[in-house]
C-alpha cells in the first residue's frame, strides 16, 4: 500500500467524497481524508474549499494527523483568513503543550500563517517560546520572530522581540545563537538603517565560539555574518581569520565558500609582509580546488567565483591550472567557464600547456565551446606575448581544417593579434585571403575587412577584395558596412589613383542610400574630411592605433572590490553587483573592501565600511554597463549637441582614461575603428587646451555627455527669445558615472539666468582616493557654447566629498556646424 | 547578501519528460508557470545534462539540481548564496534515496506524504532546519513494509512524537541510547583517479579523489581514533562535522564521536602527479579515411603499476562522432554494442590477464556523402582494482574510547576510474 492510492479519485464529487470523509467519526479514515487532501496539494490542485472541514481535524493527540493540518494551513490560511481564526485556539494550547516538539510545531506554523488577526494572538505564545527552556523551542522561535517581523515589522518592534532576540546570540546553545544571527540578519537586510547586528569584538567573540558548535547551516550564516564586520586592525582580522580557517575543510561547500569569502575581505587588512598573509594564501588554494570535483551545479558556481578570485589574487591559483582543464563530459556550461579561468591563469611558465589543451578543445564537437576555445588561443597570444607566434600558428592549423565556424572565429581573433603586435604576422594575411568567400558571420567579415584596409598597401587586390564586398552593402550588418566604410577610405588614402570610383561608390552609399544614422554620419564624417584636407585626413583615418590591452574583459576594480564582498552570492554568479539585478533591493548598501591595514585610517573612514550605516543617498550610483548604455542613450533622443567636454585630472589617478571600458561598449562591436579612426583625433575633438598647471603625470581626457535635458532652453536663446530669469532648469542627470571614471561622478544640468547660461555641475568623487587639478574643456559644438571663465575647484576633493560647481558659459565659442548626431559621441 | 526571508520559496519536482510531479511552497504559493523559464532553458540546453543550474526571470531565479532524471527546480526571489541551495536540494534528494532506497518518480509519488512531511521538517521560513539523517529518522520514520501493516492494524503512525535527542546536544549527528548485540565498525577506503591521457599516452592531468566511507553499528557513546601510516598524504582534506579538526591538525589523527550507520567520513584529494598512479594504459589506432565513408578502429587496454592486483570490471564508453553509422568489430575478449542513436560504443571488458591483452577492433561505416569528422573521440574507461588504495594511504589503527565493549574493526580498501579519459 503506498501513497499513490491519494492520488486515484473519483472525477465525480471529488471534494464532496472527501468532505465527508473528513468528518467522519472513525480516526483512521479522518487521517487517510487528510493524506488525499495533502496528496492534491503536492501537485497544485486547489483543494482551499475543504478548509472549515480540515481545521475542524486539528485538536487531535495523534501528532502526525496533527502536522498534516498544520501543513494544510500554511498552504491556504490566506486565503481563508476569517476560517483561520477558528484555529487560535489550538495554536495557544499547543504552545503550552508538555512535548516541547508541539510547541515547536506550533509557533513554527503560526509564524506561517500570514494573517493580521492571527499575528495579534501570537506575540504572547513566542514571547514565552523565546524563553521556553528547550532549546529546541528557543531556536523555532528565534525564526519566527523573523517570520513575524516579514508581516509586522512595527509590532516586533513595540513587543520588544528585536532585543529578545539580541539576547539570543549569547545563548548557551550554538543552535540557538546560528539562528538568532540568521533572523537578525534577515531583519537587518529589510531595515538596512537599524543597528540591529552592531557588531563589536565581544559579540564576534561569541560567533566564533557558536562558529565551531552549529550545524553547517548554522555556520553559513554566521560566517556570512563575520564578513560583514569591521575589525578594528589588522590584528584583530588576522584572529577572525584564524579561527574561520578550520571552516575550510568543512564537507558543506556553502561553508567553504562562505569561509573564502570571510577570509578574502580579512586579507585586505593583512600587510603582505606578514608570514601568516602567505600561510592564509596557501591555504585558499586547495578547498578552492576541492570544490572542483562536486556535482556540476556546484562546480558550476564555484568556478563562477574562482572567476572573481583569480582576478583579485591570482597568485593563490597560479599553480593550479590543470584542474580547470576541461573533460569531454563536463556538462557545456561548467566547461565555458573552466575555459575562462584558464586564459585568466595563462603565463608564460604555463602556455605550452594551456596551448595544448586549447587546440584539443578546438577539434570537439559543441560548437559553443569550439569557438571559445580558438578565441582563448587568440587571447593567449595577446597576454603571452612569448607565445604569441606559436599561437599565430596553431590558429592557421586550425583554419587549414576548413571548419567554417572555426575559421571565422580565427579570423576575428587574428585581427586582434594584429593589434597588439603589428607589423610581424602580416605574411599570414594572404592564407586569410583564401578563405573570404566562406566567411558569413558578421563579425568574422568586419575583421577581415578591417584587416584588408588596414594592411591595403601589402595587398595587391586590395580594391577587388572589397569590391566584392560592395556588391552586396545594403545586405550588411552595420558593423560589415562600417567597417567597409572605413577600410576603402584607408584603402583610398594609400592608394588614391586606383580607387577613386571606389571610395566615392561607397561614401554614396553611405550617405545617401543608407538610414542608419551611424553610417550616415561616418560617411559624411570622411567626405567631408577627404574633400576639404586630405592631409589631415590621413593624419585622422591613418592614424598610429593605441595597442589593444592585455585583458579586455577584466572586471572594472570597484566592482571587482564590491563582487568579492558577495562571494557566494547570486551576484557572484552573475558578476553584477545585487542593486543591478535584485528585485526590490531596498536599501542595498555597498559594500566595499576594508582599506589595507592601520587602525587609524580604517576609523577615519567609515563610510567605507561594510557596516556603514544607512545606504548612501543615491543607492545605484553604480550601474551596469548595460543599463548606463541605455541610460545615455535615453538621454539623447532630441538633436543632441556634442556636449562639453570635462577635462579631469588628478595626480592620484594618474593617467586614467575616463570612460575606460565605457567607451567600447557605447561605440559598439566596431570600436576600434571608430576610435581610431575619429573619436580619438584631436581634429574631431576640438580645441585640446586643458587646465594650464596640469602636473606632468595629468592626462586630460575628452569626455562628451549628452545634453539633452538642456537643449530646450538653449535652442530658446539660440533664437533669440530671451525670457526670464526663472525658467525651466532641468534636474541634474549623472552624466558620467563613478563607475567609468575611477570613482568620479559627474552630474550636471544647464541654467540660464538673466541671459546667461552656466553649466551646473556636481562632482562626486567616489573613489577611496583625493581627487585635486580639475579642468574642464568644450568641444566644438553646433550651439557655439563655450566656457566664459575656467573651472573653479578650490580645494582638493576628498573621499565621498561633492563639490557644486556652476560655470559660466557663452555662446561666442566656434561653431561646427554638423548634421545632428544620433549616438554619443565621446 | 548573507540571507534572505524568502531564501527557498518554492520547489518543483520535474521529470525527463517535463511534468512537475511534486511542488512544494514555503512560503505563498508560486505558480507552477515560473517553471515555463525552466522548461525554455532546457530546450534550448537539448542535453539534460546542459541545463544552466542558475536561470533568471522577471521575478524569481530559478536554481536547479538534475539527480537521478529528476530535476530539482528551487524558486528564489531574492539574493541567496546559490551554493547554500544547491547543497540544500542535494540533501532533499539524499534524504529521499535514504528513506525510499531510491530517489525516483515513481518512490516519491508512492510515498508523497512523508516527503511532504519530510521537506517541512528540513526547512522552516528558509532556514534548513534538520538535514542530518539521524535526526530526521527519529522524526519521521521511514517507510517500510512491515511497518507500514502494523500502522494499519494499530492506527498508529510514521511521526516520531519526541523531540529527537540529539538535535541540541553538541553532537547533533547522534542519537541517544543507540544499542546493537554486534558492534561492529567498518571503514571503506575508496580512491577514484580522475585523468585525461592524450593521445601520445602521456598524462595531461590526474588526481586522486578519495573519500573514506564508514558503516558504525556502535552502542552507547564511542570515541573513536583512526590513525594512519602515511598521513602526509592528506593535505586537501574535507571533513565530517564529528571530527575534531584541532587534533587533526597538532596530531593528524581523526578523533571522533561518530553518527550512527552510514556516513562519509572523510573525502580528500591527491594531486601531486607523482603520487597518483595510472594503472591502464590504452593502445589506439582510430582513423577515419577521406571520401570512402569507412574508417578503422583498434583499441588495446593493458595493465601498468597495479602493485601486483588485478584490474577488473573495465568497461570502455566512446562518444563516436555523428557521422558514424555503424561499427564492425571484434573483441578478443567481453562483448561490445553500439548504439547508432547516441552514437555511443560500449565495451565491457571484465579482468585484465596481462598475458592476453583484449583488444578490440574492425570498421568503423560513415554516412556516405559527408565529410570526414573532424573531431577525434575520447575514450571513457572505467576500472575497479581490489584492496588498494592507489596512493598508499593505510589506515594505522582505530582505537575506541568511552565504551566497554570490543567492537569488530575492518578496512577495505578500493580503487575505482572516475572520470578517467583517453584522447585519440
Amino acid at each position: 500500500m503506498t501513497d499513490s492510492k491519494y492520488f486515484t479519485t473519483t472525477k465525480k464529487g471529488e471534494i464532496f467524497e472527501l468532505k465527508a470523509e473528513l468528518n467522519s467519526d472513525k480516526k483512521e479514515k479522518k487521517k487517510e481524508a487528510v493524506k488525499k487532501v495533502i496528496a492534491s496539494m503536492t501537485v497544485g490542485k486547489d483543494v482551499s474549499a475543504l478548509f472549515p472541514d480540515v481545521v475542524n481535524c486539528m485538536q487531535t493527540d495523534n501528532l502526525e494527523l496533527k502536522k498534516l493540518v498544520y501543513l494544510y494551513l500554511m498552504n491556504y490560511a490566506k486565503s481563508q483568513p476569517d476560517m483561520a481564526i477558528m484555529a487560535v485556539n489550538t495554536f495557544v494550547k499547543d504552545c503550552e503543550d508538555p512535548n516541547p516538539l508541539i510547541r515547536a510545531l506550533a509557533v513554527r506554523t503560526m509564524g506561517c500563517i500570514r494573517v493580521d488577526k492571527i499575528t495579534e494572538y501570537l506575540c504572547e505564545p513566542l514571547r514565552k517560546c523565546l524563553k521556553d527552556e528547550d532549546p529546541y523551542v528557543r531556536k523555532t522561535a528565534a525564526v519566527c520572530v523573523a517570520k513575524l517581523h516579514d508581516i509586522n515589522a512595527q509590532l516586533v518592534e513595540d513587543q520588544g522581540f528585536l532585543d529578545t532576540l539580541k539576547d539570543l546570540i549569547s545563548d548557551s546553545n550554538p543552535m540557538v545563537v546560528a539562528n538568532a544571527v540568521a533572523a537578525l540578519s534577515e531583519i537587518a537586510e529589510s531595515h538596512p538603517s537599524s543597528n540591529l547586528l552592531d557588531l563589536n569584538p565581544q559579540s564576534i567573540n561569541k560567533l566564533l565560539t557558536a562558529l565551531n558548535e552549529c550545524t553547517e547551516w548554522g555556520q553559513i550564516f554566521i560566517l556570512d555574518c563575520l564578513a560583514n564586520y569591521m575589525p578594528k586592525d589588522d590584528r584583530e582580522a588576522q584572529s577572525i581569520c584564524e579561527r574561520v580557517t578550520p571552516r575550510l575543510s568543512h564537507a558543506n561547500s556553502a561553508v567553504v565558500l562562505s569561509a573564502v569569502k570571510v577570509l578574502m575581505k580579512f586579507m585586505e587588512m593583512l600587510s603582505k609582509d606578514l608570514d601568516y598573509y602567505g600561510t592564509l594564501l596557501k591555504k585558499l588554494a586547495p578547498p578552492l580546488v576541492t570544490l572542483l570535483s562536486a556535482e556540476p551545479e556546484l562546480q558550476y558556481v564555484a568556478l563562477r567565483n574562482i572567476n572573481l578570485i583569480v582576478q583579485k589574487r591570482p597568485e593563490i591559483l597560479k599553480h593550479e591550472m590543470k584542474v580547470f582543464f576541461v573533460k569531454y563530459n563536463d556538462p557545456i556550461y561548467v566547461k565555458l567557464e573552466k575555459l575562462d579561468i584558464m586564459i585568466r591563469l595563462a603565463s608564460q611558465a604555463n602556455i605550452a600547456q594551456v596551448l595544448a589543451e586549447l587546440k584539443e578543445y578546438a577539434t570537439e564537437v559543441d560548437v559553443d565551446f569550439v569557438r571559445k576555445a580558438v578565441r582563448a588561443i587568440g587571447r593567449c597570444a595577446i597576454k603571452v606575448e612569448q607565445s604569441a607566434e606559436r599561437c599565430v600558428s596553431t590558429l592557421l592549423d586550425l583554419i587549414q581544417t576548413k571548419v567554417n565556424y572555426v575559421v571565422q572565429e580565427a579570423i576575428v581573433v587574428i585581427k586582434d593579434i594584429f593589434r597588439k603586435y603589428p607589423n610581424k604576422y602580416e605574411s599570414v594575411i594572404a592564407t586569410l585571403c583564401e578563405n573570404l568567400d566562406s566567411l558569413d558571420e558578421p563579425e568574422a567579415r568586419a575583421a577581415m575587412i578591417w584587416i584588408v584596409g588596414e594592411y591595403a598597401e601589402r595587398i595587391d587586390n586590395a580594391d577587388e577584395l572589397l569590391e566584392s564586398f560592395l556588391e552586396g552593402f545594403h545586405d550588411e550588418s552595420t558593423q560589415v558596412q562600417l567597417q567597409l566604410l572605413t577600410a576603402i577610405v584607408k584603402l583610398f588614402l594609400k592608394k588614391p589613383t586606383e580607387t577613386q570610383e571606389l571610395v566615392q561608390q561607397v561614401l554614396s552609399l553611405a550617405t545617401q542610400d543608407s538610414d542608419n544614422p551611424d553610417l550616415r554620419d561616418r560617411g559624411y564624417i570622411y567626405w567631408r574630411l577627404l574633400s576639404t584636407d586630405p592631409v589631415a585626413a590621413k593624419e585622422v583615418v591613418l592614424a598610429e592605433k593605441p595597442l589593444i590591452s592585455e585583458e579586455t574583459d577584466l572586471i572594472e576594480p570597484t566592482l571587482l572590490d564590491e563582487l568579492i564582498c558577495y562571494i557566494g552570492t547570486l551576484a557572484s554568479v552573475y558578476h553584477k553587483p545585487p542593486s543591478a539585478f535584485v528585485e526590490g533591493s531596498r536599501g542595498v548598501v555597498h559594500k566595499s573592501l576594508p582599506p589595507r591595514t592601520g587602525s587609524v585610517e580604517s576609523v577615519e573612514s567609515p563610510d567605507t565600511a561594510p557596516s556603514g550605516g544607512p545606504a548612501a543617498d543615491q543607492p545605484s550610483v553604480i550601474p551596469t554597463q548595460g543599463d548606463l548604455l541605455g541610460d545615455l542613450l535615453n538621454l539623447d533622443l532630441g538633436p543632441p549637441v556634442s556636449g562639453p567636454p570635462i577635462a579631469t585630472s588628478s595626480v592620484q589617478m594618474g593617467a586614467v582614461d575616463l570612460l575606460g571600458g565605457g567607451l567600447d561598449t557605447l561605440m559598439g562591436d566596431e570600436s576600434e575603428g571608430l576610435r581610431s579612426d575619429v573619436g580619438g583625433s584631436p581634429a574631431m575633438g576640438g580645441s585640446g587646451s586643458s587646465f594650464p598647471a596640469a602636473p606632468s603625470t595629468t592626462a586630460p581626457t575628452t569626455v562628451g555627455a549628452p545634453l539633452g535635458s538642456g537643449l530646450g532652453d538653449l535652442f530658446d536663446l539660440t533664437g533669440g527669445v530671451g525670457t526670464l530669469s526663472g525658467s525651466y532648469v532641468a534636474p541634474k542627470t549623472v552624466w558620467l558615472p563613478a563607475m567609468k571614471a575611477k570613482g568620479l561622478e559627474i552630474s550636471g544640468t544647464f541654467s540660464r539666468q538673466v541671459g546667461s547660461i552656466s553649466m551646473d555641475l556636481v562632482l562626486t568623487n567616489k573613489a577611496l582616493q583625493v581627487m585635486s587639478d580639475f579642468a574642464i574643456q568644450f568641444n566644438r559644438n553646433s550651439f557655439g557654447l563655450a566656457p566664459a571663465a575656467p573651472l573653479q575647484v578650490h580645494a582638493p576633493l576628498a573621499p565621498n566629498q561633492s563639490v557644486e560647481i556652476s560655470l559660466p558659459l557663452n555662446t561666442v565659442g566656434s561653431v561646427m556646424k554638423m548634421d545632428p548626431l544620433n549616438n554619443l559621441q565621446v | 547578501m548573507c540571507f534572505q526571508q524568502k531564501m527557498i520559496h518554492s520547489l518543483f519536482l520535474i521529470n525527463c519528460s517535463g511534468d512537475i510531479f511534486l511542488e512544494k511552497h514555503w512560503k505563498s504559493v508560486v505558480s507552477q508557470s515560473v517553471c515555463d523559464y525552466f522548461f525554455e532553458a532546457q530546450e534550448k540546453a537539448i542535453d539534460v545534462e546542459n541545463v544552466p543550474p542558475v536561470i533568471s526571470t522577471p521575478h524569481h531565479y530559478l536554481i536547479s539540481i538534475y539527480r537521478d532524471k529528476i530535476f530539482f527546480v528551487s524558486v528564489i526571489q531574492t539574493e541567496v548564496p546559490p551554493l547554500f541551495v544547491i547543497e540544500f536540494l542535494h540533501r532533499v534528494a539524499d534524504t529521499f534515496q535514504d528513506y525510499f532506497g531510491e530517489c525516483s518518480e515513481t518512490a516519491i509519488k508512492d510515498n508523497v506524504v512523508i516527503v511532504y512531511e519530510l521537506l517541512e521538517e528540513m526547512l522552516d521560513n528558509g532556514f534548513p532546519l534538520a538535514t542530518e539523517s539521524n535526526i530526521l529518522k527519529e522524526l519521521i520514520k521511514p517507510p517500510t513494509i512491515l511497518r507500514s501493516v502494523v500502522n494499519s492494524i494499530t492506527g498508529s503512525s510514521n511521526v516520531g512524537d519526541t523531540l529527537p535527542t540529539g538535535q541540541l546536544s553538541n553532537i547533533p549527528w547522534r542519537r541517544a541510547g543507540v544499542k546493537y548485540t554486534n558492534n561492529e565498525a567498518y571503514f571503506d577506503v575508496i580512491e577514484e583517479i580522475d585523468a585525461i591521457i592524450d593521445k601520445s599516452g602521456s598524462t595531461v592531468f590526474a588526481e586522486i579523489q578519495g573519500v573514506i566511507d564508514s558503516c558504525i553499528k556502535l552502542s552507547g557513546m564511542p570515541d573513536l581514533s583512526l590513525s594512519f601510516m602515511n598521513p602526509r598524504l592528506l593535505d586537501d582534506v574535507s571533513f565530517h562535522p564529528c571530527i575534531r579538526f584541532k587534533r587533526w591538525e597538532s596530531e593528524r589523527i581523526l578523533s571522533f564521536i561518530p553518527p550512527d550507520g552510514n556516513f562519509r567520513l572523510i573525502s580528500y584529494r591527491v594531486s601531486s602527479q607523482n603520487l597518483v598512479a595510472i594503472p591502464v594504459y590504452v593502445k589506439h589506432m582510430i582513423s577515419f579515411k577521406e571520401n570512402t565513408s569507412s574508417g578503422r578502429f583498434d583499441v588495446t587496454i593493458g595493465p601498468k603499476q597495479n602493485m601486483g592486483k588485478t584490474v577488473e570490471g573495465v568497461v570502455m564508453t566512446v562518444h563516436m562522432p555523428k557521422a558514424v553509422l555503424n561499427m564492425n568489430l571484434t573483441a578478443t575478449q567481453g562483448s561490445y554494442t553500439f548504439d547508432p542513436v547516441t552514437k555511443v560504443l560500449t565495451w565491457d571488458v571484465g579482468k585484465i590477464t596481462p598475458q592476453k591483452l583484449p583488444n578490440l577492433k574492425g570498421m568503423v561505416n560513415l554516412q556516405s556523402g559527408a565529410p570526414k569528422p573532424e573531431e577525434n573521440p575520447s575514450l571513457n574507461i572505467q576500472f575497479k582494482i581490489q584492496q588498494l588504495a592507489i596512493s598508499g594511504l593505510k589506515v594505522n589503527r582505530l582505537d575506541m574510547y568511552g565504551e566497554k565493549y570490543k567492537p569488530f574493526k575492518g578496512v577495505k580498501y578500493i580503487t575505482k576510474a572516475g572520470k578517467f579519459q583517453v584522447r585519440t
